[in-house]
């Protein structure tokens, strides 16, 4: 059975992929991230994570860099496990 | 629509930030660029123009931007472009490599119904990644003519010339592309479209996009319909009634629901036009990611970029500037010799002294922008931003602060003006507020001098430690406004870090020559000005007594004499006068200058040195004023800038003098 548990995009490692279950931010930055191409739904690979919790994603193709104030509120869930 | 004149196509150039269309532009215009007032990173509106087949082309660089939704300001003014200019061609630069990204913008475009053309820019790129793309395939699904370039070695041009004029005479006709946003979706975009129709925005705006737009909820449509009585507020009653209705069916926010559909348009294109191979190898990117953003070594790898960059500068252009001024010393001796002697005085203390010290900078100034300009276009300096993010998050400030801070170094003005791209308004305040506290290439010259006559052995370690003493006060002060005046969170870090890129020696190039240009225009102009101006009024004895009345102010700080006083005071209109007000004031060149200030000032070195960060900290230049005016729209914060430096400069001097005095007593 797949587990359903959701976690912080913050606490993924890196090399994992994971898909967008909820962007927990206001209107304007929810805004941002989806003309950079990140939307609830989409599947995405964690290329950096680093310490600090700020991520290097590849979304899209694109490299984005989030910083670690976002990529708390952002929620993710892993396909298996 | 009618052609004002009939030979004549203006074409826009948009993309998104890094996908080369600085190279492209420059690959189109040549040299016949024409740059506002100040050639800024990619802000300022750059014209060019260029013939081809008997056609005039005018061609305008608009700021790169990823959407055309109204919550920044580059975006606002690409957009505004393209309603209120109407260009005949718009040509979309994309980035072959990260396509489904890029295409993103050509979707909005095509919805504001302009007349698109798709440049497939960085083919090379995404060839060496094993990408096949099929160009005609994309062009016959989007209904707009796609032309692959590879910018940087100027291939592909004279087909995208060819394509611009076929489709400006209308030979390539353009259709809007229809797709759906979801059923609903655009069945309340077909009610919101007939109750637009008779509005008179229409006229500018297909009413199929103003609905479009009314429910992405952007702030400027509504506006306008606001603004549009009575018949604007029914038009958004139904607005409202129609997000209800979406609410009810959909999760997420109407302007997500559609942000959605366009990438889904998008991916279902991928699969007819773009083959990647079956399993892709870490990029070249990545592998310099994992060294460059490492956890540990990322914040040294700045510091040494920056560290050596300014090595490199010094090293290089030292032997430069002492060969220049060796020239110009002997120019103004013979030039003394001339009769009358207002005359001789006037070319050989005014314009060789004065002028020409100004002008023997340019081979460091250069060099410095040389440097500028390869950080900017490896991709380097996003790195640097993001590396830079938690740090700069600490002190209040947002990771992109570091590019306004890092540009600052070459000038003020475009280094403030790049601050645009931060979004929080408090952090692009602040930023704005300490950026001319990093010491700029004009203040440069001061150093180099008073350095080189007071500390001949350890001149670059002066120099270095006023730089050194500007990132450190940028940084204080920083966290000083943003603790106790400009409170708030600080802004989110989103950022695309582009693929890295090897500069072309080109726009390397011509990056180096506009700014270089900048400051011999400087020099041709304001400074030539401000220093005549300066001569007269020394000749003629105007200056003394004002200089001797404020000169008092600065004695704790070592430099009490009206000379340095007077040269301050004209500083002010740009930095590098300072040099050339002491040029003047001694009658010598630059070669001998150092040498007069200490015999005829009696300075000590630690005096020089206060001088030094005097000049580093107070008043931004005019220029540099005139920039935070118009960027921050307040007189009140401008004038807060012009007070705190004043002060902060002098009480600096003063500490420095001081407590050196304490030491060497
Ligand atoms: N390999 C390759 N590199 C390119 C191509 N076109 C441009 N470049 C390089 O990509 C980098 C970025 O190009 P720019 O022209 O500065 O990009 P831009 O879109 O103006 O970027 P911003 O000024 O940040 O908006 C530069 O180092 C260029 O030399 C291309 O077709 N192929």
């Amino acid at each position: 059975m797949k587990s359903m548990s959701t976690t912080p995009l913050s606490s993924v490692s890196s090399g994992k992929q994971v898909h967008i279950v909820s962007i927990e931010a206001g209107w304007g930055l929810q805004r941002r991230l989806t003309d950079m191409g990140l939307t609830p739904g989409l599947k995405i690979t964690v290329i950096r994570s680093q310490k600090s919790g700020s991520v290097v994603l590849d979304v899209r193709g694109s490299r984005l860099a989030l910083g670690r104030g976002i990529s708390h509120k952002i929620m993710v869930r892993t396909p298996d496990n | 629509m009618v052609k004002k004149e009939k030979n004549r196509i203006t074409v826009a150039l948009t993309g998104n930030p890094n996908v080369g269309k600085t190279t492209l532009f420059n690959n189109l215009t040549g040299s016949n660029q024409h740059i506002g007032n100040w050639p800024g990173v990619t802000v300022e509106k750059k014209e060019g123009s260029r013939s081809f087949k008997g056609y005039d082309l005018k061609v305008v660089d608009l700021p790169g931007a990823y959407s055309l939704t109204a919550h920044s300001l580059d975006e606002v003014i690409s957009r505004n472009f393209l309603v209120d200019e109407n260009p005949d061609v718009v040509v979309d630069i994309v980035d072959a490599s990260n396509l489904e990204r890029n295409l993103y913008l050509s979707l909005q475009l095509l919805e504001m119904g302009v007349n698109l053309v798709i440049a497939l820019n960085m083919m090379d790129v995404a060839k060496s990644r094993g990408y096949h793309i099929d160009a005609g395939q994309l062009s016959r699904l989007l209904g707009v003519p796609v032309v692959p370039l590879v910018a940087s070695r100027n291939q592909g041009i004279d087909e995208l010339l060819e394509t611009i004029t076929c489709v400006a005479e209308g030979k390539i006709h353009i259709d809007r592309l229809k797709f759906s946003y979801g059923h609903e979706m655009d069945e309340e975009i077909a009610k919101l479209e007939s109750a637009i129709t008779a509005g008179a925005l229409s006229q500018k705006y297909t009413s199929e996009w103003l609905a479009l737009k009314l429910l992405e909820e952007d702030e400027e449509i509504v506006k306008k319909f606001e603004e549009l009585k009575p018949d604007g507020e029914k038009v958004l009653v139904v607005k409202n009634n129609s997000l209800a209705q979406l609410a009810r069916i959909h999760r997420n926010a109407a302007g997500i629901v559609i942000a959605d559909a366009r990438y889904g348009f998008i991916s279902g294109l991928m699969k007819d036009v773009l083959k990647k191979p079956a399993a892709e190898k870490v990029s070249i990117s990545d592998r310099i990611d994992r060294i460059v953003l490492n956890n540990w070594l990322g914040i040294p790898i700045f510091a040494a970029i920056l560290f050596g960059l300014f090595q490199l500068i010094f090293n290089l252009s030292l032997p430069l500037l002492n060969w220049i001024n060796g020239g110009f010393g002997r120019l103004s001796e013979s030039a003394a010799g001339i009769a009358p002697d207002w005359l001789g005085s006037l070319i050989a203390d005014g314009f060789i002294g004065g002028v020409g010290t100004v002008i023997s900078f340019v081979p460091i100034i250069s060099l410095l922008y040389l440097g500028l300009a390869i950080l900017e276009y490896s991709g380097y300096l996003t790195r640097a931003a993001f590396v830079m993010d938690r740090l700069m998050h600490r002190i209040g400030l947002h990771g992109r602060s570091v590019v306004p801070l890092v540009l600052g170094l070459g000038c003020s003005v475009p280094a403030i003006m790049a601050a645009r791209t931060i979004e929080n308004p408090k952090d692009r305040l602040v930023t704005i507020m300490v950026t001319p506290l990093i010491s700029c290439g004009a203040r440069l010259p001061i150093y180099v001098l008073l350095a080189g006559a007071f500390f001949t052995a350890y001149q670059g370690l002066v120099i270095f430690s006023m730089y050194f003493l500007g990132i450190f006060l940028a940084i204080l002060f920083a966290w000083l406004f943003r603790k106790k005046l400009i409170r708030g969170e600080s802004g989110h870090f989103v950022m695309e870090l582009p693929a890295y890129h090897m500069p072309t020696i080109r726009s390397v190039l011509i990056y180096t020559w506009l700014h270089t240009k900048a400051f011999l225009r400087r020099a041709g102009t304001i400074i030539f000005i401000a220093v005549m101006l300066f001569w007269l009024l020394d000749y003629s004895g105007v200056i003394e007594p004002i200089g001797r009345a404020i000169a008092p102010i600065f004695s704790p700080a070592g430099f009490g004499q009206w000379q340095a006083a007077s040269a301050l005071i004209f500083g002010v209109l740009a930095k590098e006068v300072v040099i050339g007000a002491f040029g003047t004031m001694f009658a010598v060149g630059d070669g001998a200058l150092g040498e007069a200030i200490s015999t005829q000032l009696g300075w000590t070195p630690l005096a020089a040195l206060a001088f030094m960060a005097m000049c580093l900290i107070y008043i931004p230049c005019v220029a540099t004023i005139t920039t935070i005016k118009r960027e921050t729209n307040s007189w009140k914060w401008t004038g807060f800038v012009i007070g705190y430096t004043l002060l902060l400069a002098w009480a600096v001097a003063v500490l420095i003098y001081q407590i050196g005095s304490l030491f060497i007593a």
